[in-house]
């Protein structure tokens, strides 16, 4: 109990990974389904952090740099594709999204 | 003992954030909760020794993210109630939890077999940031440039995409003039 293992860290991360994904399958909002791609994202990277301690190696870490940067790009490309849609249609909700006209 | 302690405090508080960030109807609420959802997780880090990644953590997302979401929001007009969507429950928790078991799945099946080994361990004598930075500069040379090379697109295709039609001003036009851009851009904004 007051010692602290792999397999905390690693069921907090699972925990923070299922509310994720039920953010992604409930919301509608497009800037809010980004919120829940965040918390996926950060929940992984916990796991990452917390084996490259109890393994004592590095790659780990070097793994979450790399998720950061990714998870930091997908922002500014969703974003700006978001404001283009918003400009077209004036709403950003999935169920306006359900044809793939140009 | 403060480990635990600390560990599962910011569990709680961490878990509590996110669930208010994907549960409420507020966009604002949902946001201030991601933000410090965010900040509690850099404290795992912290706790984890890695204190490099603690303050990356804290810079870009509380930072740079949180910038760009909140001025998506004030772009978007969500102060209204967002609305959700109302599929079969069962469905979406069962979903949910089968892919949970799975994430434990992948992740226990390596410590089972136990046949992990250390590729780039820990160097003695050394802060975080100076053995990441020797991990990082030596093994990790090339995906650390394509990342760069990454960030760099992803930037051009922001201000490609969000920069559109940017250099008119609303204040400085006429009354007549935003009619006609008005009547433009209805027609048609991509081209």
């Amino acid at each position: 109990m007051m010692e602290i293992g792999l397999n905390h860290y690693l069921v907090l991360s699972t925990i923070l990974f299922a509310i994720g994904l039920i953010g992604v399958m409930r919301r509608k909002n497009l800037l809010l389904l980004f919120f829940a791609t965040e918390i996926l994202l950060n929940s992984v990277n916990i796991a990452f952090a917390a084996i490259s301690h109890y393994y004592g190696d590095l790659t780990g870490q070097l793994f979450v740099f790399f998720v950061i940067a990714i998870a930091a790009s997908e922002v500014a490309v969703g974003l700006g594709l978001l404001i283009v849609w918003h400009k077209r249609h004036g709403n950003i909700d999935l169920d306006h999204m359900s044809t793939m006209r140009g | 003992m403060f480990e635990a302690i600390a560990f599962y405090l910011f569990a709680f508080l961490t878990t509590l954030m996110f669930f208010i960030t994907v549960t409420t109807s507020q966009a604002l609420h949902a946001l201030t909760a991601l933000a410090a959802g965010m900040i509690f997780i850099s404290a795992f880090f912290f706790i984890l020794g890695a204190d490099f990644l603690g303050a990356i953590q804290i810079v870009v997302y509380s930072g740079a993210v949180m910038a760009l979401y909140a001025f998506g929001m004030m772009f978007f007009d969500t102060t209204r109630e967002v609305k959700e969507k109302n599929g079969n429950k069962y469905i979406v928790f069962g979903l949910s939890i089968i892919s949970a078991v799975l994430v434990v799945v992948i992740f226990a099946a390596p410590i089972v077999t136990n046949n992990i080994k250390a590729l780039y361990p820990m160097v003695k004598g050394a802060g975080n940031t100076q053995e990441l930075g020797m991990v990082l500069f030596t093994k990790y040379l090339v995906p650390f440039e394509v990342a760069a090379v990454m960030l760099l697109v992803a930037m051009i295709a922001g201000i490609v995409l969000a920069g559109k039609k940017m250099d008119l001003s609303l204040t400085l036009m006429s009354d007549a003039e935003i009619i006609d851009a008005k009547k433009e851009k209805t027609k048609k904004v991509l081209q």
